[in-house]
């Protein structure tokens, strides 16, 4: 399975987990996998349409995903805000 | 002397103030949370004593969170989500409203959505007809998005409800939100070319009050303009002669009295700030036909403030009616004796979004 890494405030959401073991072909489906098993994650990272938010990042062993991007068993999916700078 | 408790939302998270009467002693900062994400809206439900706070993380996007102890955990209310059959997604919460039936909210979102929950909060559910309502593919956003922020309830009868989008006029229901029309003659939009102003539906409405002991009596301050109407919104007046400048963001009144309205005048919607370098509240106790700066204890030099839709709030009526408001310059002031004289309940927040009285309400 894909591992996803998360940080704060993801992390808190997820019980703590910096990692976790989800299922999914695409980052979409791991996505959708996290918010089935910490539900306070639900709209954090995708929105209602399953788009990635805007100023999240999703990196797939450093390359930058969308949400359709495949993924494969041992893939690491990085969850990052993204440096939104110049913003108040 | 009352113990009052502001909700404050800011760019920086929600301050709940607490403390007494004229300001003899500051107010002090009881709580902060969402620290770094911008506060939209926070509102107490007096029936419940639930707290909701509209709470917008720069990277994780919107969400309504919901608790019945500001210092303690706070839940999401996941179901006020846009369905996956509209193909939207919720950018905004801008106002949470206390309906007329037990245990009824209502609340107004971007983009231009009315939710109802019937169980104080806990679950919302679109309201489909004003969803699907057939112009909605002209609709068009103002400057702060396709915000539907203004909910006016009629007091005792939970079927008639008015509502102000922005830039999509103010709507009324008279069956529950079974069904709405729009209703704005007599409104003149003059951000539009001569030609279009009869018929074009791009009407920027800025805020609602409506007045409780005479219901079919609203107050607006429009986008350019000051309007009342005595009908329910079949027809809108200019009340605005009388007012250094006819831009603005909320529009308050005193309860008890459905003559009056409060507003806080900014030069023009190419410069929100207020006239003069001057911090006034114009009052008027005639529905509109005069108006009186409330001045006293208010900065009047050199003073360039931007007061937001949802930022000025009130609590009790009469002479002891309480007025609040912050600013995006991190001030907040109040008066208890209706705009009479005015002292400063904080300062130096964060850039403030919206003020409400959380605490039980004084009778003046």
């Amino acid at each position: 399975m894909p591992v996803i890494v998360l940080r704060a405030p993801l992390k808190d959401l997820a019980g703590g987990n910096t990692e976790l073991d989800l299922p999914g072909r695409t980052v979409g489906e791991v996505l959708r996998a996290l918010e089935r098993e910490w539900p306070r994650t639900v709209g954090w990272v995708l929105d209602e349409r399953g788009r990635v938010r805007r100023h999240v990042i999703v990196f797939i062993d450093g390359e930058r995903a969308r949400e359709d991007a495949k993924v494969g068993a041992g893939d690491r999916l990085h969850v990052l805000p993204s440096i939104s700078g110049g913003c108040t | 002397m009352t113990q009052r408790e502001l909700l404050v939302g800011t760019k920086k998270g929600l301050f709940v103030l607490r403390g007494e009467g004229e300001g003899e002693e500051p107010y002090r900062i009881a709580e902060r949370a969402f620290e770094g994400d911008v506060v939209e809206y926070a509102m107490r439900d007096p029936r419940s004593g639930r707290y909701f706070a509209s709470v917008t993380s720069g990277f994780y996007g919107p969400r309504l969170l919901h608790t019945l102890d500001p210092a303690g955990e706070w839940e999401h209310a996941s179901t006020l989500a846009m369905p996956p059959d509209t193909g939207a997604a919720l950018e905004r919460v801008w106002v949470v409203q206390a309906g007329e039936a037990d245990d009824q909210l209502w609340a107004g979102v971007d983009p231009a959505a009315l939710f109802e929950s019937r169980d104080g909060g806990l679950t919302w559910e679109l309201n489909r007809a004003l969803w699907d309502d057939p112009t909605r593919a002209r609709w068009q956003p103002g400057n702060g998005g396709l915000c539907l922020h203004s909910i006016s309830t009629w007091p005792g009868d939970p079927l008639r409800l008015s509502l102000g989008i922005s830039a999509v006029g103010y709507w009324v229901t008279e069956d529950g939100g079974g069904s709405w029309r729009r209703s704005n003659a007599g409104i003149v939009a003059r951000y539009l070319p001569v030609e279009l102003r009869e018929t074009s539906i791009d009407q920027c409405i800025h805020n609602l009050h409506r007045a409780p002991l005479r219901p079919e009596r609203l107050f607006m301050q429009f986008h350019g303009g000051v309007y009342r109407t005595d009908d329910n919104g079949d027809t809108w007046v200019s009340i605005a002669d009388g007012l250094p400048a006819d831009f603005g963001f909320p529009i308050v009144g005193d309860p008890a009295d459905p003559d009056s309205a409060y507003v806080i005048p900014l030069v023009a919607d190419r410069d929100r700030v207020t006239v003069d370098g001057r911090l006034r509240v114009f009052e008027t106790r005639d529905a509109g036909v005069t108006w009186t700066a409330r001045t006293e204890g208010l900065p009047q030099h050199d003073a360039y403030l931007t007061i937001l839709r949802q930022a000025l709030d009130t609590d009790g009526e009469g002479a002891g009616l309480g007025l609040w408001f912050g600013a995006t310059s991190g001030e907040v002031f109040g008066s208890v004796n209706a705009g009479a004289t005015w002292f400063t309940v904080a300062e130096h927040l964060a850039p403030v979004t919206s003020v409400r009285v959380a605490s039980p309400s004084p009778v003046g």
